[in-house]
């Protein structure tokens, strides 16, 4: 079986072992991750106004290619990826006069025929947990998992409809098919601060000290994520926190996909760990998830 | 201090295309807090996100248009997700952003050379992208 596949800049460069743990796994699993031909950026932002069409041209293009390259679905990994996708074809489908404004500037024909989804979200609807639970060779027993969701993944919860906005499951059902131990933590589906890396780094840094006190806090080893920007604000705001808290112990932020592939056997050192800076490499020793 | 409140400024231009570009209307708001409350950025912000409603409701537009809250507004969509009457913040936030954006033009927004190489070496695109479209330089 084989699902067209939006990569991303992102997860062609700073964010590659999300990316590579994802298409991996996805052979292991019976299906193909099929690249996209010709894709461009989605703009990475979607426009929170009704006067700007222009950042949504992207996004319709590359929805409307997908459609023109016969496929009725796209798949994504990245959360930011997935919302722009999500809500530039909600608007397709439902706002007539934006969709006709749009398509026009772009000439194209398109009418919101594709469904995106999320990698979380075929594994779950369209492979099954129980069927991925049974895959796993290596489960990450005594693994205690901090599910983050972030915003985009939720976020607005009538155009995105992934899950519940205040209490989703799907991420701790899939650490459950693992093997492993989801926590608990009331920050799950808090902001890390997202692009205010650029602008008020303050905020990056105290909503990721939030986040990773709270999983902490619940008994986690590790945070796991699906958001190369959550996964920067997380992992890379960690020596800020410590300064300003000496109480803090750093604790691991890895992708979702890079769990998935210890999980389905692959060896830790094709992983990319190696770009984290907080090393999850001693933890997962110590659990004896890997040698 | 003492605050005026007019007919002109509650109508004015300013608010109108506000609500306009936004799609928000500002008088469903009751001022609960709910937005405030769950607010990630509000330590940063001058305004919180309801008293940033309350001020556009009363048309004081120079609190408003020079707030450091929409700067700071990481467009979480928290405040939306939490609001009983349903106003989404974040596109308030956004029309207040484009609407000083759009005065000063493309050649002022952020630039990728205002960052460091070590920055640019570990930052991921989409943050930069988003930074380029959403704000100006500090």
């Amino acid at each position: 079986m084989k699902y067209p596949y939006f990569p991303g800049c992102t997860l062609y460069t700073k964010a590659k072992k999300l990316d590579d743990a994802g298409r991996e796994c996805s052979l292991k699993l019976g299906f193909e991750l099929e690249e996209l031909k010709d894709w461009t950026c989605c703009g990475a932002t979607f426009p929170l106004v009704n006067d700007q069409h222009i950042t949504m041209s992207g996004p319709t293009r590359i929805l409307a290619d997908t459609k023109d390259q016969g496929n009725d679905k796209l798949v994504t990994l990245c959360s930011v990826c997935f919302n722009v996708l999500k809500r530039t074809n909600h608007v397709m489908l439902n706002d007539e006069e934006r969709r006709a404004k749009i398509t026009d500037f772009i000439e194209r024909d398109y009418h919101g025929e594709v469904e995106v989804l999320h990698y979380l979200q075929l594994l779950r609807d369209e492979i099954g947990f129980d069927v991925l639970k049974e895959k796993v060779v290596k489960p990450l027993e005594g693994l205690k998992v901090a599910c983050y969701y972030g915003c985009l993944l939720l976020r607005p919860v009538k155009e995105i409809g992934l899950d519940s906005m205040e209490d989703p499951t799907i991420f701790e059902d899939f650490i459950r098919a693992l093997g492993g131990e989801p926590i608990e933590f009331p920050y799950k589906v808090e902001c890390c601060g997202a692009f205010q890396a650029v602008y008020s780094m303050d905020t990056a840094t105290r909503c990721s000290r939030d986040i990773l006190r709270s999983a902490k806090n619940c008994g986690a080893d590790v945070v796991i994520t699906t958001c190369p920007l959550c996964q920067f604000n997380l992992d890379d705001r960690q020596p800020e926190i410590q300064k300003s808290d000496p109480g803090f112990s750093s604790i691991p932020v890895v992708y979702f996909t890079q769990l998935l592939a210890l999980a389905l056997g692959l060896s830790a050192e094709d992983l990319g760990f190696e770009r984290n800076l907080i090393d999850p490499l001693p933890l997962l020793q110590e659990k004896g998830i890997i040698a | 201090m003492k605050t005026v409140i007019s007919r002109s400024q509650v109508k004015g231009d300013f608010v109108s295309k506000v609500a306009e570009i936004s799609g928000e209307n500002f008088f469903n708001c009751y001022q609960c807090g709910n937005c405030s409350a769950g607010c990630p950025s509000v330590d940063e912000m001058d305004l919180l996100p309801s008293q940033v409603v309350r001020y556009l409701q009363l048309g004081l537009e120079d609190e408003v248009k020079n707030c450091k809250s929409m700067w700071v507004c990481a467009a979480c969509m928290m405040c939306h997700a939490r609001c009983p009457k349903g106003v989404d913040i974040s596109k308030i936030m956004e029309a207040l952003r484009v609407l000083r954006l759009r005065e000063v033009g493309a050649e002022g927004h952020i630039d990728v050379t205002d960052f460091s190489d070590d920055y640019l070496a570990r930052a991921p695109q989409i943050a930069m992208i988003s930074g380029y479209r959403k704000f100006l330089p500090l």
